[in-house]
C-alpha cells in the first residue's frame, strides 16, 4: 500500500489512509474525504453503484483551495517523534545492536510515554480537550481515538513477531482530522503538522514534551535497558558522524508529511547534541516514564568501569598492566558496585552514572598515582625510564611518559584539526527546507535550488581527490597497534620502573598525591567543582585535554568526575582535611 | 553589566597575582588575551551559540586562510559548504552572506586553476539575483573582469544590463552606483573612440574613410559624454573618467564645456580634496597658454597638497618670471620645500634651480629671505644634505650634483662647512673653474660669518 499505487479496485480503502469514504471533485474525480487523497479514477470510469457504503459528496470550492499549497497527510506531532525514533531505531540496528532494542524496549518506551503524556493509550487524550477539531464528515464517529494509534498497538504490530514498532512510514495513519483552520496561516502562525502550532504553545505542567533532543535520550534509556556496548559518548558520536539521524531528522519524513511554520521550531535542529544535555534529559525522561530498576550491571557488562577501563586503556595507547591499578581504585572507591551502577530513576538518588565519563576519570587518578602529575617527577621517571629502555633493548620497554606525551600531541592535534575542519564542512541544510509560512515556501525552494546550483559550481573546482574513505563505524576511534599509522603502541609497555616491592606486594614509587579540588560545590548549581584551567599542571592539563576530546565531553566535565572519584578514593583525608586547614599534598599509605 | 565588570577586575587581579610583575595601567596599546572568550561566553552564557552558527563562521576563516595561502582548490571546498549560509534561519546574517560569498567566490574563481570566463559568468549571474543590493555592485565587478580578460563587448553588454535594472526605492538609493556603471560604460567608448583616433590620424584627411570616421567618432562622443556626465556631478575621485572625456571634449573644440568641467572637478568643496584635479586642470590651462598668474593660482593649491610634486620646479620658473615681489619670494620657499624630502634630494635639476636662484636672491639682495627659510632647517639640513658621507657618495655618483649642492651648502653653511671643503678639495679637471667662482661667491655671498660653523 503505497500512495502511488492507485490502481486497486475502488471499493477497497483509500490508499492513503485506508478509509472508505469517497468524495467527488469538481473534475468529477473521486477523493478520500478523511485524507483529501484525490485519486485519478473518475466518475465515467467506476460506477457510484460499485461501491457501497460509500457517500459521494461534492467538494466545496474552499477546500480545494487550501489543498492547492498544501498537498500533503494530515499528521501529529507525536508521529513525526516517532518517525524520528523509528529511523534512530534502524540506524543502532545497523550499527549492530540487537533487534529486541527496537521491537521490544523503545516500543514500550514509547508507548509509556505516550500515555503519560496522555497522547494515546488513555481514556482521554490531551488533544480532544485542549482544542475543538473540526471534523469533516460525522461518518467517522466509529473511529476513536484509540484506533487512531491503532498501528502502534500491539494487534496491528505484534511485538512476538519481531516486525516494527512503527509500521512502514509510507503507511499514512487514519487521521480524520482537518488540519488547524485556515484564517491562521495568513499569520505567521502555521504548520505542516495538525498540532504543531498548539503543541509549540502548549506549557502543560508536569508534562514532558517530547523533543529531539530527548528522542536520543529515549534511545539511550534504551540502550542502556539493553545493556548495550554503547556508552553515551559513542552514541552521540555516532550522530555526529550522521549514522545516526538527528540533525535535519525530518528530512527522514514521507515526502507527504510536509514540514513548515512551527514545526521548524519542534524539529529543525542546528547544534550536535550536548553530552550534558541529553545525559539530563535522560534522567528527566526517565523520571518522568517512571521507569523500574534497570537491569543490573555486573561486572561482565560493558558499562561496567573495569571493562570500559580497559577500552579506554587501549584507546589511549596506555600499557595494558594499568588496568591492574584501575581495577583496585574502583574497587577501593565502590564505584564497581551494581547497586552504584544501576540506574533507579524511582530511587531518591536521581542520577547515574556517567559510565564512560567515569571510567576515563579512573585513568586519569591512576595516571596522577603513578606519575604525580606535577610537571615534575613525570619528565624525571621519563628520563629513568629513557636510560633504562637504552641499556636493556631486548626486553619488554618501560613506559616512557615523554614519548607516550609526544605520540599522543602529536596524534590528537592532528586529529583535532582535521575534527575542526570537518565541522566546517558540515551541512546542515537539507534538500527540505522549511519555510516559515506558504508566502515564503517557493522564496525557500528557489534558495535551495540555488545553494544547489552553486554547490555543483564549486564542486566542479574541488577536482577528483576523493575524500578518505569513510570508515565504518567503531567504537574505537584510535587504533595503535595497526603498524601502519607510524604511530608506537605503548600497550605492551611495562610499568616496572613506577613500581617497588613492598613485602610481598607491588606499590607505586611515589608516595604523594594532590587532589584536584577540595571545594565541592553545596549549593543548587548543580555542578560539583569548578575546573580553574591554569591551576593546575600542564601534564594534568593536557590529559584532561585529550581525554575529554576523545568523549567530545567539556574538560569541566571530566574533572569533576575525577574529583568525585578522588573524593571516594581519600574520603578519610577529606574528613581530616576538613578539620585542618587544607594539606596541599595527601600522604598515601 | 556590572557583574561582567566585577568578573573582569576579580580575574584581572588573579592574573595580576599570579604573574606578580605586570602593571595594569590604561595604556592603550594594553589589552588582555584571555578576554575575547570571556566575552563569548559572557554573551552567549546561558543560551548557547548554535552549532550552525559555530561551524560557519569557522569555514569562513578556513577559506580566508586559504585564500591567504593560495590554496584555491581548499577554499573552494570549504566555499561549497559555507554556501549553505544563504539559507541561515538567522535573517541578518542570511541577509550579509551574498556579498561574502561574492567576494571570495569571485576571489576562488578568479585564481582557481580549473575556472575560466565561462565559471565566473555562471557565478556572477547566479549571485547578482540573490538579494536586490547587490545587482549593480556585482554586475559592476563582473564587468570589470571581462574587462580584465579583454572581453570588452561582453563587458560593455553586462554594463547596459545593469545600468537599466530598475527595482523600485532600491535602485534610487543606488543612484551612485548606475552612475559608476554608466560611467563606465563610458569608458569603455572612450577606448573604442581613442583607437579609432589613432586610426584616423594615419589616414589621409582627403580620403572618404576619414569623413567616414569622424562621423562615426562624433556619435561614439556623444553617447559617452552622456554616460560620464552624470557621474561628474557626484562628489568622488574619478580621475580616469574625468581624463578621458576631457580629452575628447578637446578633441571636438569644446574648451568652454572642459575648462568648466576640470574647474568643478578641481574647486568644488564637496569633492574630496584631489591633487591630480589640480593637476588636469594646469595641464589644461597650458595647453591653453593662459595667463601666467592663472597658472600660478592653480599650482598655489597643488603646492599645499604635495610641496614634493614634479610640477613644484615648474611653479618655481612660473614664480621666478612673475613680477610680484609676494611670487619671487615664494618661488625660494618651493625650492627649499621640494628638497625638504627624501625623495628628491637627488633631484639635480632642483639643487641647480635652488643654487642660481639663491644667488639671484642674495645679488638682489633679499638675505631676509633665505635667512626665513633656513631658520627652520638649520637643525637638520646639514646633517639631511651636507654631512661628509653625502659629500663623498655624491662626488662619486654625480660630479655635477656634488658641485649644485657644495654651492648651496657654502651659502648657507659658510665656507667652512664640510660639504663645501670636500668638494672644493676635489681636482675635477673640467669643474676647476666652476669651483673656483663658487668659492669667490661663496666668500662674498654667503649668509654666515666665516669660523661659525663647522
Amino acid at each position: 500500500m503505497t500512495s502511488t499505487s492507485m490502481k486497486k479496485s475502488f471499493t477497497e480503502r483509500c490508499s492513503q489512509c485506508a478509509a472508505v469514504s469517497w468524495g467527488l471533485t469538481d473534475e468529477g474525480k473521486y477523493y478520500c474525504t478523511s485524507c483529501h487523497n484525490v485519486t485519478d479514477r473518475s466518475e465515467e470510469v467506476v460506477s457510484t453503484a460499485v461501491i457501497p457504503n460509500t457517500k459521494i459528496n461534492s467538494i466545496s470550492r474552499g477546500l480545494r483551495k487550501r489543498r492547492k499549497h498544501e498537498k500533503g497527510w494530515d499528521w501529529y506531532v507525536c508521529e513525526g517523534f516517532q518517525c524520528i525514533l523509528y529511523h534512530q531505531a534502524e540506524a543502532l540496528k545497523t550499527l549492530g545492536v540487537g533487534a529486541d532494542l527496537k521491537s521490544e524496549v523503545l516500543h514500550n518506551l514509547w508507548k509509556r510515554y505516550l500515555q503519560k503524556s496522555k497522547q494515546a493509550y488513555c481514556k482521554n487524550p490531551v488533544r480532544t480537550r485542549g482544542r475543538k477539531v473540526k471534523v469533516l464528515e460525522d461518518n467517522l464517529q466509529s473511529s476513536d481515538w484509540a484506533s487512531e494509534f491503532e498501528l502502534l498497538s500491539d494487534t496491528s504490530c505484534p511485538l512476538e513477531s519481531g516486525a516494527e514498532f512503527q509500521s512502514d512510514p509510507q503507511i499514512p495513519k487514519p487521521f480524520p482530522l482537518t488540519k488547524a483552520s485556515p484564517k491562521s496561516e495568513a499569520a505567521d502562525i502555521c504548520s505542516g503538522s495538525v498540532d504543531g502550532v498548539e503543541y509549540s504553545e502548549r506549557k502543560e505542567k508536569g508534562v514532558l514534551k517530547m523533543t529531539v533532543p530527548r528522542t536520543l535520550a529515549l534511545c539511550y534509556l534504551s540502550l542502556l535497558w539493553q545493556r548495550e556496548t554503547m556508552t553515551l559518548s559513542d552514541l552521540l558520536r555516532f550522530v555526529e558522524e550522521d549514522r545516526i539521524p538527528y540533525v535535519n531528522a525530518f528530512q527522514l519524513f514521507p515526502e507527504e508529511m510536509k514540514v513548515y511554520g512551527r514545526d521548524k521550531g519542534i524539529f529543525a535542529i542546528e547544534s550536535w547534541p550536548d553530552y550534558e544535555d541529553i545525559y539530563k534529559n535522560m534522567i528527566e525522561v526517565a523520571i518522568f516514564l517512571d521507569l523500574p530498576r534497570f537491569p543490573d550491571i555486573t561486572e561482565d557488562c560493558y558499562l561496567h568501569p573495569n571493562i570500559l577501563c580497559m577500552k579506554y586503556l587501549l584507546e589511549l595507547n596506555l600499557p595494558d598492566e594499568m588496568h591492574s591499578l584501575t581495577c583496585q581504585v574502583v574497587k577501593m572507591t565502590g564505584i564497581g558496585e551494581v547497586d552504584f551502577l544501576t540506574f533507579d530513576p524511582i530511587a531518591k538518588k536521581k542520577r547515574t552514572v556517567k559510565y564512560d565519563v567515569q571510567a576515563v576519570a579512573v585513568i586519569v587518578v591512576v595516571l596522577k598515582l603513578l606519575f604525580l602529575l606535577d610537571d615534575k617527577l613525570e619528565w624525571s621517571y621519563s628520563s629513568l625510564a629513557e636510560a633504562y629502555n637504552e641499556e636493556h633493548r631486548e626486553d619488554e620497554p618501560q613506559f616512557d611518559f615523554r614519548k607516550w606525551y609526544q605520540v599522543m600531541k602529536k596524534t590528537f592535534d592532528e586529529k583535532r584539526q582535521k575534527r575542526e575542519e570537518a565541522r566546517a564542512k558540515y551541512s546542515w541544510k537539507t534538500k527540505r527546507p522549511i519555510y516559515r509560512s506558504h508566502i515564503d515556501k517557493s522564496v525557500a525552494y528557489k534558495r535551495r535550488e540555488m545553494v544547489e546550483n552553486l554547490q555543483k559550481q564549486f564542486s566542479a573546482l574541488v577536482g577528483s581527490t576523493p575524500v578518505a574513505q569513510e570508515k565504518g563505524p567503531s567504537s574505537f576511534q584510535f587504533n595503535w597497534t595497526d603498524g601502519d599509522t607510524g604511530s608506537p603502541c605503548f600497550h605492551g609497555h611495562s610499568l616496572q620502573g613506577l613500581l617497588k616491592k613492598k613485602g610481598q606486594s607491588l606499590i607505586t614509587k611515589n608516595s604523594l598525591y594532590w587532589l584536584s579540588t577540595q571545594k565541592f560545590c553545596k549549593s543548587y548549581c548543580k555542578h560539583v567543582t569548578t575546573y580553574e584551567e591554569s591551576n593546575f599542571s600542564l601534564s594534568y592539563q593536557f590529559i584532561l585535554s585529550i581525554f575529554s576530546f576523545l568523549l567530545r565531553i567539556k574538560t569541566s566535565v571530566l574533572h569533576e568526575e575525577v574529583s568525585l572519584i578522588e573524593k571516594k578514593l581519600f574520603e578519610k583525608k577529606y574528613n581530616e582535611s576538613k578539620k585542618r586547614s587544607r594539606p596541599k599534598k595527601v600522604r598515601r599509605h | 553589566m556590572s557583574d561582567f565588570d566585577e568578573e573582569l577586575t576579580k580575574l584581572a587581579s588573579a592574573e595580576d597575582g599570579k604573574r606578580g610583575n605586570s602593571v595594569f595601567s590604561n595604556h592603550p596599546g594594553m589589552h588582555f588575551p584571555w578576554l575575547q572568550d570571556r566575552i563569548e561566553t559572557v554573551v552567549t552564557g546561558g543560551k548557547k551559540k548554535r552549532d550552525f552558527a559555530q561551524t560557519t563562521s569557522a569555514c569562513l576563516s578556513f577559506i580566508q586562510e586559504a585564500l591567504l595561502k593560495h590554496q584555491w582548490q581548499q577554499a573552494a571546498e570549504y566555499m561549497h559548504s559555507y554556501l549553505q549560509t544563504l539559507e541561515d534561519s538567522d535573517t541578518y546574517k542570511r541577509q550579509t552572506a551574498p556579498e561574502i560569498i561574492w567576494k571570495l567566490g569571485s576571489e576562488i574563481l578568479f585564481y582557481h586553476p580549473k575556472s575560466n570566463v565561462e565559471t565566473f559568468n555562471n557565478f556572477a549571474d547566479r549571485m547578482k539575483n540573490i538579494g536586490v543590493l547587490n545587482y549593480l555592485k556585482i554586475s559592476l565587478q563582473h564587468a570589470l573582469y571581462l574587462i580584465h580578460h579583454g572581453m570588452l563587448e561582453d563587458a560593455s553588454r553586462n554594463l547596459s544590463e545593469a545600468e537599466t535594472w530598475r527595482y523600485g526605492e532600491k535602485s534610487s538609493s543606488q543612484e551612485v552606483l548606475i552612475n559608476l556603471v554608466q560611467a563606465y560604460k563610458g569608458l569603455l567608448q572612450y577606448y573604442t573612440w581613442s583607437k579609432k583616433k589613432t586610426e584616423l590620424s594615419e589616414i589621409d584627411k582627403d580620403d572618404y574613410a576619414y569623413t567616414v570616421k569622424t562621423r562615426n567618432m562624433l556619435s561614439q562622443s556623444c553617447r559617452t559624454s552622456a554616460n560620464i556626465c552624470a557621474l561628474l556631478k557626484t562628489p568622488g575621485v574619478w580621475d580616469p573618467f574625468v581624463k578621458s572625456y576631457v580629452e575628447m571634449l578637446e578633441f571636438y573644440g569644446d574648451q568652454d564645456g572642459a575648462r568648466e568641467i576640470l574647474t568643478n572637478y578641481a574647486y568644488d568643496e564637496k569633492f574630496p580634496s584631489n591633487p591630480n584635479a589640480h593637476i588636469y586642470l594646469y595641464e589644461f590651462l597650458k595647453r591653453e597658454k593662459a595667463p601666467r598668474s592663472k597658472l600660478i593660482s592653480v599650482l598655489k593649491i597643488l603646492h599645499e597638497i604635495v610641496p614634493s610634486h614634479p610640477l613644484m620646479l615648474e611653479f618655481h620658473t612660473l614664480l621666478r618670471k612673475s613680477d610680484i615681489e609676494e611670487h619671487r619670494k615664494l618661488g625660494l620657499g618651493v625650492l627649499f620645500e621640494v628638497l625638504d624630502f627624501a625623495g628628491c634630494t637627488k633631484n639635480i635639476t632642483a639643487w641647480k634651480y635652488l643654487a642660481k636662484y639663491l644667488k639671484q636672491t642674495l645679488m638682489e639682495s633679499h638675505p631676509a629671505w633665505v635667512e626665513e627659510e633656513w631658520k627652520s632647517r638649520r637643525s637638520w639640513w646639514p646633517v639631511f644634505h651636507f654631512s661628509f658621507f653625502w659629500a663623498k657618495s655624491d662626488w662619486k655618483a654625480d660630479a655635477d650634483l656634488a658641485c649644485e649642492k657644495a654651492f648651496v651648502a657654502g651659502i648657507l653653511l659658510g665656507k667652512g662647512c664640510r660639504y663645501f671643503r670636500y668638494i672644493v678639495k676635489q681636482d675635477g679637471e673640467t669643474l676647476k673653474k666652476k669651483i673656483k667662482r663658487m668659492k669667490k661667491f661663496v666668500k662674498k655671498y654667503s649668509i654666515v660669518n666665516p669660523g661659525v660653523c663647522t
